[in-house]
């Protein structure tokens, strides 16, 4: 592992709406797992969403992994990609917006482009409730056991498939 | 032929809605409504739950304004542990509250101020949504959007410091808080390097309302005739009189400036306000039962407390405040646009009481709670950033929820704002055949104003497309756009 290399777990989501808690439940995982293997150059984060602050938080690491909650209905357990900056990926309130474009506005106003991806894991439930389904929690397993290997040799691929769908 | 316009969602306000703008066989403009999906749900919710849960369980409403939701349970619920009805808390358990509410008063405002709305008065309401943005904003003013994204991540962290953490914060508890403020968590925001520091914080708030002021001037036209109209002004002010976010009576102004809710005791708030339930929304309009439906409606939010208090108690807000009076000659200010220079000025507010709060040693005591004797019944009122916001919660001998009833700032202005859209479609839509961007946003404008939360916690990728349809008067789709 490079410990020069700064990098940051920032997953996302309202816990008190079941599975869109993914990313924050991720984030949990990744603290305990950073703990446990004393990991020093692994910074996490979590909030209800993302926004716009967050393009100076990103802009002082080398590599960023945002995880959120999908609703997409594909038959994957999560799906892990490169981003590119975007300004068109704005979304349609301002009090979320999209990765692609924290991403962006890092570059604009920061000048810094961290190597950035996003794992979006499969949520199915999206009640006033807190804990997450028993498919999900499934899916938050497969990808935390994707997440940290990856993180083992840090990120060195554009799109990765889910464990499922790998041949 | 009639049509119906449809822009569904509405860009740039917080969650999304739906407005219909029905034109008649002229192409005018006959009605206009704003459509507002509420969870109404959760009030029901939490019935059965253990009392102490709710400041927790409330934040589940929203994530875009979970402090306010969460002090306003827990203002309630000291009432219920017989801490008082509001200033019986100790000195750092009533401080530490305020604190963590100005850090979501400051932040809130920012970012409506710097993201939603500032594209807007850079670039002009008509300009081409392609630049009409925070990406545009950078272009053209790099320094200004610096200072956004600054001024936001100060006030999360005022917030992350005071309720513990970001996401479900526990800072408010029934009687009190679950933690003081330590010395290197005030040095942290009142010493942090430049630009992260309240003195800064301050600098810059000033410099965001002469931005605005400045604006003002040159578009005085727009700024002064856009969407006015005469209205009720409701909001909490301090016993004296003086603005106050977070604790006081219930005071209403009419359109002249006459007193017409007297500083009443908020715990009473159902002898005053009643909330009328329209087939074509989710969303009720509450009113002032005295003067009925037609006439008891009212706005709340910054433009309505600089109409209903007498003033402001931080020195560079209260000047600002004098300005801000003097320009209608001491009368309530009706200019929608005008909530934008009320809200800077709270901004500004903001920015002195977290600085004076941080000053103070008391943060640093360590009675954090009180309790009394047990009531079934408590209300909680505050101040969020969009307007008043009612909390009241009935429990039974067992500490469980039997009544939740809420009351929150978008409902509040849910008659303004559909008047305001009405306005903006007669004077940008009539005899008009087709939308041009131009005149989307306008009524966009309108409704952006009054900075409506509109009910969107869960956020998961793939949700809130955003869809423009035209329909006619067969209810036939003739059009459908989407961004």
């Amino acid at each position: 592992m490079n410990k020069d290399i700064k990098v940051l777990i920032y997953g996302y989501g309202n816990p008190g709406r079941q599975d869109d808690a993914l990313g924050n439940e991720m984030v949990n995982k990744i603290t305990a797992w950073v703990e446990e293997n004393q990991i020093k150059n692994i910074e996490v984060d979590s909030n209800y969403q993302l926004n716009i602050e967050d393009a100076e938080k990103i802009s002082t690491k080398d590599v960023v992994v945002f995880v959120d909650a999908t609703q997409e209905d594909e038959n994957r357990e999560f799906l892990f990609t490169h981003l590119e900056s975007s300004p068109d990926k704005l979304e349609f309130t301002m009090h979320a917006v999209s990765p692609e474009y924290v991403l962006h506005v890092c570059h604009d106003l920061f000048k810094k482009s961290p190597k950035t991806c996003l794992l979006a894991i499969k949520g199915y439930e999206w009640d006033f409730q807190e804990g997450l389904s028993d498919n999900a929690k499934l899916n938050l397993e497969q990808a935390f056991q994707f997440l940290t290997r990856k993180l083992e040799a840090y990120i060195d691929t554009d799109i990765h498939y889910p464990i499922s769908m790998l041949k | 032929m009639s049509q119906k316009i449809t822009i569904e969602p509405v860009t740039r306000v917080e969650g999304h809605g739906k407005v219909t703008i029905y034109l008649d066989d002229h192409g005018n403009v006959r009605e206009s409504r704003l459509h507002i999906v509420e969870f109404r749900g959760f009030e029901r919710f939490v019935q059965g739950r253990p009392y102490w849960e709710a400041p927790v369980l409330v934040q589940r409403l929203c994530g875009i304004c979970p402090v306010s939701h969460h002090l306003a349970a827990a203002k309630a619920l000291d009432v219920i542990v017989g801490a008082g009805t509001g200033d019986g808390l100790t000195a750092v358990g009533e401080k530490m509250r305020r604190l963590m509410h100005y850090g979501q008063f400051f932040q809130s405002h920012v970012l409506h101020f710097f993201h939603l709305s500032s594209p807007d008065f850079l670039f002009g309401i008509d300009a081409d949504p392609a630049i009409r943005n925070i990406i545009g904003v950078i272009q053209e003013n790099r320094e200004l959007a610096v200072q956004g994204v600054m001024m936001r991540k100060f006030g999360q962290e005022v917030i992350r410091l005071t309720a513990g953490k970001k996401v479900h914060g526990t800072g408010a508890i029934p009687g009190g808080i679950n933690k003081n403020l330590s010395i290197a968590e005030r040095d942290e925001l009142l010493k942090g390097p430049d630009p992260l520091n309240a003195d800064k914080m301050v600098d810059w708030s000033v410099a965001a309302l002469d931005f605005f002021k400045s604006y003002h001037k040159n578009n005085q036209k727009l700024v002064d005739e856009f969407a006015v109209f005469p209205s009720n002004h409701f909001s909490l002010v301090r016993k004296d009189g003086a603005l106050d976010l977070y604790h006081g009576v219930l005071r209403a102004v009419d359109t002249d400036g006459k007193k017409i809710l007297h500083d009443v005791d908020y715990q009473d708030y159902d002898q005053f306000i009643e909330e009328e339930v329209k087939n074509w929304s989710y969303m009720k309009f509450p009113y002032l039962k005295e003067f009925g439906k037609e006439y008891g409606w009212y706005r709340v939010g910054p433009l309505a407390r600089l109409n209903t208090i007498d003033f402001i108690p931080t020195p560079l807000a209260q000047k600002a405040f004098e300005e801000f009076k003097a320009y209608t000659n001491g009368k309530p200010n009706n200019m929608t646009l005008h909530y934008h220079w009320a809200r800077l000025i709270e901004t500004l507010h903001s920015a002195e009481v977290i600085r004076d709060l941080l000053n103070d040693p008391e943060l640093q005591n360590d009675d954090l709670t009180v309790k009394g004797i047990k009531k079934h019944r408590g209300v909680g009122l505050i101040e969020a950033p969009r307007g008043t916001l009612f909390h009241h919660y009935e429990v039974n001998d067992d500490d469980q929820i039997t009544l939740c009833n809420l009351i929150v700032s978008t409902t509040n202005n849910n008659e303004p704002m559909n008047l305001a859209v009405n306005l903006t479609a007669n004077a940008f839509m009539n005899g008009q055949r087709e939308i041009t961007e131009g005149m989307m946003n306008a009524v966009e404008v309108a409704i952006r104003a009054y900075d409506p939360c509109l009910s969107c916690a869960t956020h998961a990728l793939g949700k809130m497309p955003l869809e423009l349809t035209l329909i006619d008067n067969k209810n036939i789709i003739i059009d459908r756009k989407n961004k």
